[in-house]
């Protein structure tokens, strides 16, 4: 919340409702459209991979790691995973140092399931020795400033960040398990491309990309997860409030549609490069 | 790559590893005011999954700087007990409780009139004593209950199913092991008096179509568990009223024989 005394949200309430009868909203946008996306790559030359995605004024950092260590007992020859989010204290006047809220770890979990359910990162390739070692793959997201949308932002980051991500090639010595690191870099198997689509219910109209205007006042919230294939993959209802079986509907539509236009704008479509 | 060999959880007659059709829900049993010192309580049993709801307030929100002056403070606690799971699980929350309690904090708000109770709380907790499958639904159709059993105002009771797809098909209420080796998982929450939906999460893969299949099938079996909800809520002062009667009868019966 940005305005703790509520009365500017209030305000800001009206102007919003007044605005949402023409179909026209605070920042000019229309209904189903996004804020201005910038996306750079590459920028932490000590991370495996890394992005940066700037949404309008929401400006999100990804780096992922990659390291070995043991797999989980119920899948012994699959690679891991592992989504975690710092809503640090200088990207907003809410945040606040410390262990993860609620929030963090929703999104934290809501990333994760986009990546994992899209089968995005083909983990059993990235098992070295059955039940023993595999890598383990971090996506660290770090919110740098919150200005609303930090599902689809995080999301599209970490995607993106994971389909750079580069590590040194290897073989394993069969006697102690031990790596042996070679000189080039392989891609990290990457199969499929999720795009986070998440939508704002305000007086009955679905809004894409809400800003923290919008999130201000918001009365539910949706966010659905999209394969390449147009599959969904994932779905999160947030903050409290409902839904007819209808606008979710309109939702799902509205979701495939948008996370097919960032695909093709910013992971080639989800062809494999 | 060979295709992956698939767990078979449905047999050829189409039955399930529990012998339940497509459609048909486990067995469900529910008590109201189960407890003697929460406000409101109730106890389900869905399958094997047995869980405890219990509700405190509107009483004084604590700690006091988070009341709010316009509404009571709602809050959920799910927590799952250490001996619920099949390996033990810690006490501590894990990240999997903090996001269930705030999903299912959501989806009950919408219908509590917390506006009727500025700068109070109201606590719900929930207690995972066993689980199976689905424990975020049936917590949130046993704490509609819990709510209602403490007087509460609500607008409707909140009901609960999941939906999802396994083998390849599309089934209601999904068992731990058709969760676990399935193909996707549906829960939802619905405001039966509105057809209105307050919890939705999935995850898996669905098309478009079976998503819209998955999405009905769910709703259909949220509209049957409403009516067990409803019919657990009369029991609970059916069974009141009937031991009053039979106490009055006695009573009559004593004085008779004076």
């Amino acid at each position: 919340m940005s305005d703790s005394y509520g009365v500017i949200t209030k305000v800001k309430q009206k102007k919003i409702s007044e605005l949402l009868i023409q179909d026209k909203r605070l920042d000019g946008r229309g209904l189903e459209d996004y804020r201005d996306i910038k996306v750079e790559t590459g920028l932490i030359e000590r991370a495996a991979g890394s992005a940066r995605v700037s949404l309008g004024k929401t400006k999100v950092m990804v780096g992922v790691k990659v390291e070995t260590g043991a797999p989980f007992p119920d899948t012994p020859e699959e690679g891991v995973l592992t989504v975690n989010v710092e809503l640090v204290p200088l990207a907003s006047p809410t945040f606040e140092p410390g262990a993860p809220n609620e929030d963090s770890i929703e999104l934290a979990r809501v990333v994760d399931r986009g990546i994992r359910e899209s089968k995005a990162i083909d983990t059993k390739n990235l098992c070295i020795i059955p039940k023993k070692k595999v890598f383990v793959v971090f996506v660290d997201i770090y919110v740098l400033d919150h200005d609303g949308n930090l599902f689809d932002s995080s999301a599209l980051a970490s995607i993106l960040a994971l389909a750079t991500s580069k590590m040194k090639d290897y073989t394993v010595d069969e006697e102690t398990g031990e790596l042996e690191y070679k000189s080039n870099e392989i891609s990290l198997p990457i199969q499929n491309y999720p795009i986070e689509v998440t939508m704002a219910k305000i007086d009955d109209k679905l809004l894409v990309d809400p800003s923290l205007d919008e999130e201000d006042v918001i009365d539910a919230q949706i966010t659905i997860a999209i394969g390449k294939n147009d599959e969904i993959c994932a779905i999160q209802k947030s903050r409290p409030g409902a839904f007819t079986v209808d606008e979710i509907s309109q939702a799902v539509t509205l979701a495939t549609k948008k996370a097919k236009e960032l695909r093709e704008r910013f992971l080639n479509g989800g062809k494999d490069e | 790559m060979e295709p992956e060999k698939k767990y078979e959880l449905i047999n050829e007659q189409g039955l399930r590893l529990d012998n339940r059709k497509f459609d048909d829900l486990r067995p469900i049993k529910i008590d109201v005011g189960v407890l003697e010192r929460a406000n409101g309580s109730a106890y389900i049993e869905w399958g094997k999954n047995k869980i405890l709801v219990a509700v405190y307030g509107p009483r004084d929100a604590h700690p006091r700087h988070l009341a709010l002056e316009d509404r009571t403070l709602f809050r959920c606690r799910y927590h799952m007990a250490p001996f619920s799971t099949e390996e033990r699980k810690n006490p501590a929350p894990s990240r999997r409780e903090v996001e269930l309690s705030k999903v299912i904090r959501e989806s009950l708000e919408p219908v509590v009139f917390t506006e009727l109770y500025p700068r109070t709380g109201i606590d719900v907790f929930i207690e995972v004593l066993e689980s199976e499958g689905g424990t975020r639904c049936a917590s949130i159709t046993a704490a509609s209950l819990a709510l209602a059993d403490a007087g509460i105002p609500i607008r409707d009771m909140v009901v609960a199913c999941a939906a999802g797809k396994v083998n390849g098909q599309v089934v209601l209420d999904l068992s731990d092991i058709e969760d676990q080796k399935g193909d996707a998982d549906l829960p939802v929450a619905i405001i039966p008096r509105t057809g209105e939906v307050t919890l939705l999460q999935m995850d898996g893969n669905l098309t478009r179509e079976e998503f819209d299949k998955a999405l009905n099938l769910a709703i259909e079996g949220c509209k049957k568990i409403y009516a067990m909800q409803k019919e657990a809520l009369k029991k609970k002062y059916v069974e009141a009223k009937e031991d009053v009667e039979a106490e009055a009868e006695e009573a009559a019966g004593e004085a008779d024989k004076e």
